[in-house]
C-alpha cells in the first residue's frame, strides 16, 4: 500500500495511533522541503495534516502540497472546533475535514472514503470573466484575447478574486488567503497590487476589482446587483 | 512560496515564448546593469544563481575576491513590453551574494533589504512614493549646450504634441511593467516633465525607479530624444530633483498617523522627521552624489537649502503635505532634496536610518519654520537655528566621512568605496577650468 504523508513531525500521538491501527502506511514531515525530500518515487497516496498545534504553519504545508506541479491528493485536515472559520476560502486546500478531537474510526471512515475516490484534483482550467480568462494550469491570463503578463503574486490574487466574483474580501483575508501566514509585509501590500492589477488591466477593465469603503475589494459585480 | 514562485516564471517563459531573459541589478552609483541568459539557463539561475566577475561592475568586488553570485528574485519576473513580439525578453531583478551564500555586502540592493529588515524588526513597513522630474532634449553633442525640444527648429511638428505623445507612451510602458502612475505634467521650466508613482514598499519602488529611469529614455530614444535625470542641465532654469514622499506602516495602521494633533503627526512622525533633519548633512552625499547636484541646491528655483521642516512651505527640506480627513494612509512626509540622478537603494536606505534614529533616540522635532527662509539674512537663520545643506559634494563628503549612521546603513565596503569614487570626481571637478572663469578672468586680469 502506497504511503501518505502526516504533518506535523512528531504528529499527535492519538493520530499515529489511529493510522497504525487502520494499517496504514505512513510518514512525518516538518515542512514542504521534507515532504519533497522523502516522497516515494510514485507520490504521495494522500496527506493528513493536524492544525491544532501549529495552525499557521500547517495551512503553510497544504498550501504547499496543492501549489506544486503534482498538487497532494486526497488531502485531509484535523481542525479544532475554534478553526473552523479557518476553513472558509480554503477550498482548494484540502479534500475533506475531521473535528479534533476525534473518533479514531471516523478518521479511518473518512480517509479510506477519500483514498476509494482515488480523488482525481477537480480544478476548473480556465476562469472566465468579461473578456478575462485566466488559464489555472499554465498561469496565463488573457484579457480580450490579448496576453496579460503579470507577477507572480499580481497572478495569485486576481484568480483569487477572480474566482470569487462578487463576493467583498477585507485586506486582512486576501493577505492571509493569497499571500498566506508567512508573509509579513503588513496589509498595504493588498492595495499595491490592486493598484498594479488595475493599471495592467487598462482603462476598461480597471473597474472589474472595485474598492469596496472601508471594507476592502471585491471583483466584478455585487450578488445583489448593486 | 519560493518553489511556486520558480515554477509561475518557468511556466510564463515557456507560454510567453520568451527568448531572452535579462538579470538586472544595480551598481553602487546607481547605475543599472544586465546580462542575459537563455530560457535554457533559467532554472538553473532560480535555483543556484549565476556566477559573474564582479571586479568588473563599480563599487563591486576587489580583484582578489572577483565572483560574486546573482540570484534572481523571481517576484520581480516581468515579461518586456518593448522590443520583437515574436522573440519576448524578459527581465528578473537579483540579489548578489558571494559564492557562500551570504548577502554580497557591495551590492545597493542588499543593502537596502538589511536597512529594511531592521525597520520591520521595529515593527515597521518603509513605504516611498516619488515625484521624479527629467528633461527632454534634441541628442546631445559632446561640450554643447543642450538643446530643448522647443528651440532650434528640432521637430516640424508643434512641441506640445511630440512631449505630450512621449510621455502618454511612458506612462503605458511603465503601467504594463507595475508602475502605476499617479500624476504627470509638464515642468515650470522649457522641455522638464514630471511623473509622480504611486506608493509602495521601498523595495518595489527603488527597483521601479531603475525601471522607470530606462523606460523614459527607451521610450524618448526611439523617438530621437534624449531623456535626461541629469539634476541640473540648463543654467538658469530649475533643476530635476526627486521629491520623496515618505511613511512608515505598521501591519494594518499608517504610523505617521494620529487623530489627536493638529497636523495629524503621531509622535513617530515627529521623531522621524527629527531624525531626518539631524542627519540631513550627513545623508546629503548619497541623496545628491554628483558635482551637479549642487547646482540645484541653490535659493530662488524651488530646491531646498535649508534644513528645515513645515506644513506648507517649499523652501525647506521638508514638507507635510495636506493628508484629506480622515485619510490616514495618505499621511505622509516629503523629503525634497534627493535628485533623481541618486541612487534609490542606497538613499532610501540612509533616509529610513536617520528617520529611525530619531525614533530610537527619540529626538525632539525643532519648531516648524514657516516663513520665506530665502528672505531671511544668516544672522535670522541662526537664531532660528536653521543650517543649510552641504554646498558641494566636497562639503557633503566631509560630513558623511564622520557619520557613524552612514557607514552603519551602508556597511563599511559601500562606504568606503563610495568616498573613495566621489573624491575622485570632485578632484577632477575641481582641476577643470570653467567658461565662467574664463570668461570673467581671461580678459581682466
Amino acid at each position: 500500500m502506497d504511503l501518505v504523508a502526516v504533518f506535523p513531525e512528531p504528529p499527535p500521538s492519538d493520530l499515529a495511533r489511529t493510522l497504525d491501527l487502520a494499517g496504514y502506511r505512513w510518514k512525518a514531515v516538518g515542512s514542504a522541503d521534507d515532504a519533497a525530500r522523502h516522497e516515494p518515487p510514485n507520490g504521495w497516496a494522500g496527506a493528513v495534516v493536524a492544525c491544532d498545534q501549529d495552525p499557521e504553519g500547517a495551512w503553510a504545508f497544504c498550501r504547499a502540497l496543492r501549489k506544486r506541479d503534482t498538487p497532494v491528493s486526497p488531502l485531509l485536515v484535523l481542525v479544532s472546533g475554534g478553526q473552523l472559520a479557518d476553513l472558509e476560502l480554503r477550498d482548494e486546500l484540502f479534500d475533506d475535514f475531521c473535528l479534533t478531537p476525534f473518533h479514531p474510526v471516523e478518521v479511518e471512515a473518512r480517509l479510506r472514503h477519500l483514498l476509494f475516490q482515488g480523488f482525481a484534483q477537480v480544478k476548473t482550467e480556465t476562469i472566465e470573466y468579461s473578456g478575462l480568462a485566466l488559464n489555472v494550469e499554465t498561469y496565463q491570463a488573457t484579457i480580450e484575447g490579448r496576453p496579460l503578463d503579470l507577477t507572480y503574486m499580481e497572478y495569485e490574487l486576481l484568480k483569487f478574486l477572480a474566482q470569487n466574483p462578487g463576493k467583498v474580501f477585507t485586506r486582512e483575508i486576501l493577505l492571509s488567503r493569497v499571500w498566506g501566514y508567512e508573509y509579513y509585509g503588513g496589509a498595504r501590500t493588498v492595495d499595491v497590487h490592486v493598484r498594479r492589477l488595475r493599471a495592467k488591466l487598462g482603462e476598461e477593465q480597471a473597474n472589474l476589482i472595485q474598492t469596496v469603503r472601508s471594507v476592502g475589494y471585491r471583483f466584478g459585480q455585487s450578488r445583489w446587483g448593486s | 512560496m519560493l518553489e511556486q514562485q520558480r515554477d509561475y516564471v518557468l511556466r510564463t517563459v515557456e507560454e510567453r515564448g520568451v527568448r531572452l531573459i535579462r538579470l538586472w541589478f544595480t551598481d553602487v552609483l546607481g547605475n543599472l546593469k544586465s546580462f542575459a541568459i537563455s530560457p535554457a539557463e533559467l532554472e538553473n539561475a532560480l535555483e543556484d544563481g549565476m556566477t559573474f566577475d564582479g571586479s568588473s561592475i563599480d563599487g563591486f568586488s576587489r580583484i582578489q575576491e572577483a565572483d560574486v553570485l546573482a540570484i534572481p528574485d523571481a517576484n520581480t519576473f516581468e515579461v518586456l513590453p518593448w522590443g520583437d513580439p515574436k522573440a519576448v525578453e524578459a527581465r528578473v531583478f537579483c540579489d548578489i551574494h558571494n559564492l557562500d551564500g551570504t548577502p554580497f555586502e557591495g551590492d545597493p540592493r542588499q543593502v537596502l533589504r538589511r536597512n529594511l529588515q531592521t525597520a520591520r524588526d521595529q515593527g515597521f513597513n518603509f513605504y516611498v512614493a516619488p515625484d521624479i522630474e527629467f528633461f527632454y532634449f534634441a541628442p546631445p553633442e559632446k561640450g554643447q549646450t543642450p538643446v530643448t525640444l522647443d528651440e532650434g527648429g528640432f521637430f516640424d511638428l508643434t512641441t506640445t504634441d511630440v512631449a505630450g505623445t512621449l510621455r502618454k507612451e511612458t506612462i503605458r510602458t511603465l503601467e504594463t511593467m507595475s508602475i502605476p502612475v499617479e500624476y504627470s505634467f509638464h515642468e515650470d521650466s522649457p522641455s522638464q516633465h514630471e511623473i509622480d508613482l504611486r506608493h509602495t514598499d521601498a523595495l518595489s519602488m527603488a527597483d521601479s525607479i531603475m525601471t522607470f529611469r530606462l523606460v523614459v529614455k527607451e521610450v524618448a530614444a526611439k523617438q530621437g530624444v534624449h531623456a535626461t535625470f541629469m539634476p541640473k542641465p540648463l543654467e538658469g532654469v530649475q533643476g530635476s530633483g526627486m521629491h520623496l514622499h515618505l511613511s512608515l506602516f505598521g501591519d494594518e495602521q499608517n504610523a505617521f498617523y494620529t487623530d489627536d494633533d493638529p497636523y495629524n503627526l503621531s509622535p513617530v512622525a515627529k521623531q522621524f522627521i527629527a531624525g531626518l533633519l539631524r542627519h540631513a548633512a550627513e545623508i546629503t552625499a548619497v541623496t545628491n552624489q554628483t558635482v551637479n547636484s549642487y547646482k540645484r541646491l541653490v535659493p530662488g528655483f524651488e530646491a531646498p537649502v535649508h534644513i528645515s521642516w513645515a506644513r506648507n512651505n517649499r523652501s525647506g527640506l521638508i514638507r507635510v503635505p495636506i493628508a484629506k480627513r480622515g485619510n490616514a494612509s495618505a499621511t505622509r512626509i516629503e523629503y525634497r532634496s534627493p535628485d533623481p540622478a541618486t541612487n534609490p537603494y542606497l538613499a532610501f536606505s540612509v533616509l529610513l536610518a536617520a528617520g529611525l534614529k530619531g525614533i530610537a533616540e527619540q529626538y525632539e522635532l525643532p519648531a516648524e519654520a514657516d516663513a520665506n527662509l530665502f528672505e531671511m539674512d544668516d544672522a535670522a537663520l541662526t537664531k532660528l537655528g536653521i543650517d543649510t545643506l552641504p554646498q558641494s559634494l566636497s562639503d557633503s563628503l566631509k560630513v558623511m566621512e564622520k557619520s557613524e549612521l552612514v557607514k552603519e546603513a551602508l556597511g563599511d565596503h559601500i562606504f568606503e568605496w563610495f568616498l573613495r569614487n566621489k573624491r575622485t570626481e570632485w578632484r577632477q571637478y575641481k582641476t577643470h577650468v570653467s567658461q565662467f572663469e574664463l570668461n570673467r578672468y581671461l580678459r581682466a586680469l
